[in-house]
């Protein structure tokens, strides 16, 4: 070799599997996210009739009443119910995190149960447990002769989401509670702070964070929502009117796209304030010594009310579940605080006559559930592990469904694929795969997350030892790197199942027939007669049983990931 | 038995020739020339951040210089990727796979070479009977201590008899006591398999005690090469001086005086310079601190000596340190502690006497 051959700069090249992996996951997300959001916000951008440019529709928008209120109901929804959310959270994270308590554990887990069950399941049951004519309505109007609306209209809307919501506030806070160095505390305390003021102007602002990051979510997710309204019989809010605008006027009709947009644009503006308001305000407090709040013992009257503080918000929290056991078992419940008589016959309905809402359940949500993972797994190592251009830009792309409500991709794939015609004569957009790509994209934010969590823990040292023992990339790949990923993989699969296995705004929008249809959907049909209401509660208590046993089931994934990695 | 019989085989050198190396605009190795000799255990020393571990990591192939190449046992490797280049390497963090017994692990480079499954099963215990674990070969590596993990990364690298031994740090993770036993280990084991090694530390100790040479290196330059010796008595510039032990690094100016030259340390002191010994102007004067003499002064005029007066004395022990100012400056001179003896209080006046031979003179 001469001496100029040696001094040609090299670089290390990128091998072609690469690219191809890239190309892969570039196209899928082009295909099913970008073009189909991008498509429904240039038609929100196009005059009908010539096909131009135009403001027009917005301005119809904004000129219509019906839609000015719709607006206006769903940020009132969504800011009440981040505001209710934050009266059942705080208490419980305060609680638990700050006194030895007995059962902080249980409030913990009992506090997150709410997440594992649909908020629109729920939504007949309560109406029939705080509903006008509902139990706690007539036992307060044989005591009392009052009646409260609970669920009269939006207020209906917002104590569901409240109740299924608020664990984002309580998971959020209790994180940052427990990062807060206790010398910040007690520093406050040295000089002179408690109780409140301790609270109010030390603990509260340190936690803040965590507080702005849950409440944002919060915010987001209810203002998006569609199933919840629909079910109540909401329909003056903004995804409910996408939803009807579409199917009752057709996919023509700028208003869905209108709204559409709106939509994507105050969930990013959600996002933004949140990232403003957090921004430079990253408390890494926990330094050396003890981390989280030192935990006091309660006594006397504080003990008691803190008990009855966490009873009440447990009992309500919990109050969906109760309802919809009941009405799945009930013979006859109305205008009574309990069933008339009790039977199994609901369950035994679905079953027969409709078994294939949980076999397409179990089917899509697995399939998105794989999809999910696989795609969340190849950007993670992409983006961790090579050097391929635009490898940030997918895992933004990924990230950016996040902001995408799922009437939104709902639309898009209509409006894309409807022209798009299959060997049968069958529109693309309503073949049942679709609606497992709409499932997969939703939760591809929350698979990649876990992907690049697990891919994090793997040393990259552990590859390169790999390969200085003589194992090339790929089989490194197969032998070190998915072996010690599969935990994280595996939790991020079962997360992605359960929450698409009750995921309703998309599906909505997409199936076609009902027996295409998942789970939530047949639910969503039953609960539209009187005498659907005990089989759809049975399907809810089905769906429930699904998602809690996947959670637990990550849970435990999770823990003994955790403990494989120092004992063993 | 085997391995070492192997191992003493293919012990190769290591060639690096005119390697540059920048990650963007951080030039991080810059004309990096060295030899390692078959069978030497060899070091890298240097700073954190002086490029040592990239140098490492280059010859594993974890990292590709942008021009020079390095050579094994004769073969230019510069293209080759690192699972194809037979040098071992054993991590800082030993990076054993947590999700595979200790067995598992060591018989892992075999199976990748496809060996037969009875060959990986002997050379998998005759590695792991060299490290002493053979009892331990079930076991998960989390099960293990510190010191036995380090054994077992080890046996991995060494059993698939690997053409030179690249050992990053591997004494970091260890506490002072087990880093004691660890390095002697490691010094018999490299013995007794003759195999080349590289070994990287930021701990001169380290490197002193268990390499035959050591190259130190700062700024992505390799400073000085030698052994151990011949670096702390003769380093090659005022780096190594310091890096390498205390060392007392007087400024000055080298001046005639007399038809002599003389060192006029700053502040007057002055010092003939021995006739052989070569000064550039602007050296600097070098010297260890048990190198020099000192002495109770009678006066303040004392000429061929540097005279000054004590103004801080620690007991360490075998020695006492002495702080000594001389006009602007200070040195530091340790005498051996003798029980009984008077030792020379702060204040004193005393003279620092330098034998000729214990000079040195470095361009700063």
């Amino acid at each position: 070799m001469t001496a100029a051959a040696l001094n040609i700069p090299r670089k290390p090249s990128i091998p072609l599997s690469q690219y191809l992996v890239a190309g892969s996951v570039a196209l899928f997300l082009l295909l099913f996210l970008v073009i189909p959001v991008a498509t429904v916000i240039i038609v929100a951008f196009i005059d009908p009739r010539s096909g131009g440019f135009t403001l027009v529709n917005f301005a119809d928008f904004v000129r219509n009443d019906l839609f000015r209120r719709s607006f206006g109901n769903s940020v009132y929804v969504a800011a009440m119910s981040v505001a209710w959310g934050t009266v059942f959270a705080l208490p419980l994270a305060y609680i638990t995190s700050r006194f030895q308590f007995r059962g902080a554990v249980l409030i913990q887990t009992l506090g997150v149960i709410p997440l594992i069950m649909p908020p629109f399941a729920g939504a007949v049951a309560m109406q029939l447990l705080f509903g006008r004519n509902g139990s706690f309505n007539l036992l307060l109007g044989d005591w009392f002769d009052i009646n409260v609306p609970f669920m009269e209209g939006l207020n209906g809307v917002i104590l569901l989401q409240a109740i299924h919501y608020f664990p984002f506030i309580l998971l959020n806070v209790s994180a940052a509670l427990a990062n807060i160095d206790r010398a910040m505390e007690e520093s406050a305390q040295n000089l002179g702070a408690s109780g409140f003021r301790l609270f109010g102007k030390i603990v509260f602002p340190l936690a803040m964070p965590g507080y702005v990051a849950g409440a944002s979510l919060v915010f987001i997710k209810v203002f998006d929502d569609l199933a919840t309204p629909l079910l109540l019989n909401v329909k003056d809010m903004l995804a409910p009117q996408a939803y009807l605008r579409i199917t009752s006027i057709g996919l023509s009709d700028p208003m869905g796209y209108v709204i559409s947009v709106v939509l994507i644009a105050v969930s990013i503006l959600a996002m933004w304030v949140a990232t403003l308001a957090t921004r430079g305000r990253d408390y890494a407090t926990v330094q050396r010594g003890g981390g989280g709040l030192a935990r006091r013992k309660m006594k006397g009257l504080d003990k008691l009310a803190a008990y009855g503080v966490v009873f009440l918000i447990l009992a309500l929290t919990l109050a969906p579940h109760a309802g919809l056991i009941l009405l799945s078992l009930a013979t006859v419940w109305s205008f009574s605080p309990l069933p008339d008589g009790f039977t199994m016959a609901h369950y035994g309905k679905v079953f027969a006559e409709s078994p294939q809402f949980i076999w397409n359940t179990l089917l899509y949500a697995t399939l998105a559930g794989v999809i999910s993972v696989i795609i969340g797994a190849a950007i993670a190592w992409l983006v961790q592990r090579t050097t391929i251009p635009g490898r940030q830009m997918l895992d933004y792309l990924a990230m950016g469904a996040l902001a995408v409500p799922g009437v939104v991709i709902g639309i898009g794939y209509l409006r894309t694929y409807y022209g798009v015609t299959l060997p049968s004569g069958q529109p693309l957009a309503t073949f049942w795969f679709m609606i497992v790509i709409a499932l997969a994209v939703r939760r591809l934010p929350y698979a990649l997350r876990a992907c690049t969590a697990g891919l994090q823990q793997v040393s990259p040292q552990l590859e390169e030892a790999a390969e200085s023992l003589g194992a090339t990339k790929a089989r490194t790949v197969r032998k070190i790197l998915l072996p010690l990923m599969a935990g994280g993989m595996l939790a991020g699969f079962v997360t992605a199942f359960a929450t698409a296995s009750v995921e309703l705004s998309a599906t909505m929008m997409l199936v076609q027939n009902t027996s295409d249809a998942p789970l939530a959907y047949g639910l969503y049909v039953y609960m539209q007669s009187p005498a659907g209401r005990g089989p759809g509660a049975a399907l809810g208590m089905i769906a429930v049983v699904i998602v809690g046993l996947c959670t637990y089931l990550s849970h435990w994934l999770l823990a003994r990931e955790r403990s494989g990695a120092t004992k063993h | 038995m085997a391995i070492e019989a192997a191992t003493r085989a293919k012990a190769a050198s290591v060639l690096v020739e005119d390697v540059n190396l920048s990650y963007g605009a951080t030039h991080v190795l810059k004309s990096i020339n060295l030899e390692v000799r078959p069978g030497e255990f060899f070091a890298f020393l240097g700073p954190s951040g002086c490029g040592k571990t990239t140098l490492l990591r280059l010859i594993a192939g974890f990292n590709v210089a942008q021009s020079g190449r390095v050579m094994v046992g004769g073969d230019d490797i510069s293209g080759l990727p690192p699972w194809k280049r037979d040098v071992g390497m054993v991590f800082q963090s030993y990076a054993l796979w947590p999700h595979m017994t200790v067995a598992k692990n060591v018989a892992f480079g075999l199976e990748e070479r496809k060996l037969p499954k009875a060959e990986i099963d002997r050379r998998v215990k005759a590695a792991l009977e060299l490290v002493g674990l053979a009892h331990l070969a079930e076991r998960r590596p989390s099960q293990l201590s510190g010191g036995q993990q380090q054994r077992v990364a080890v046996a991995r690298t060494v059993v698939i008899e690997p053409k030179v031994l690249l050992l990053d740090e591997p004494l970091s993770n260890l506490d002072a006591k087990m880093r004691v036993q660890v390095r002697r280990e490691l010094r018999d084991l490299q013995q007794r398999l003759g195999l080349t090694t590289i070994f990287v530390t930021h701990d001169q100790e380290e490197a002193n005690t268990i390499c035959d040479r050591i190259a130190v290196m700062n700024d992505g330059v390799i400073q000085q090469v030698g052994t151990p010796m011949e670096l702390y008595e003769r380093p090659a510039n005022l780096f190594v001086a310091g890096f390498l032990g205390a060392a007392n690094i007087l400024e000055g100016d080298v001046r005639s005086h007399g038809g002599n030259r003389v060192f006029e340390i700053k502040g007057g002191t002055r010092l003939p310079i021995p006739k052989a010994l070569p000064a550039d102007p602007g050296a600097r004067l070098v010297f260890r601190p048990q190198y020099a003499e000192l002495n109770r002064a009678k006066a303040a005029d004392d000429v061929d000596g540097l005279t000054g007066t004590v103004s801080h004395r620690e007991f360490l022990g075998a020695a006492v340190r002495y702080s000594v100012a001389l006009g602007t400056s200070e040195v530091t001179v340790e005498a051996p502690f003798r029980s009984g003896a008077s030792l020379i209080e702060v204040g004193e006046l005393v003279t620092v006497f330098l034998a000729p031979a214990r000079m040195q003179f470095l361009a700063s």
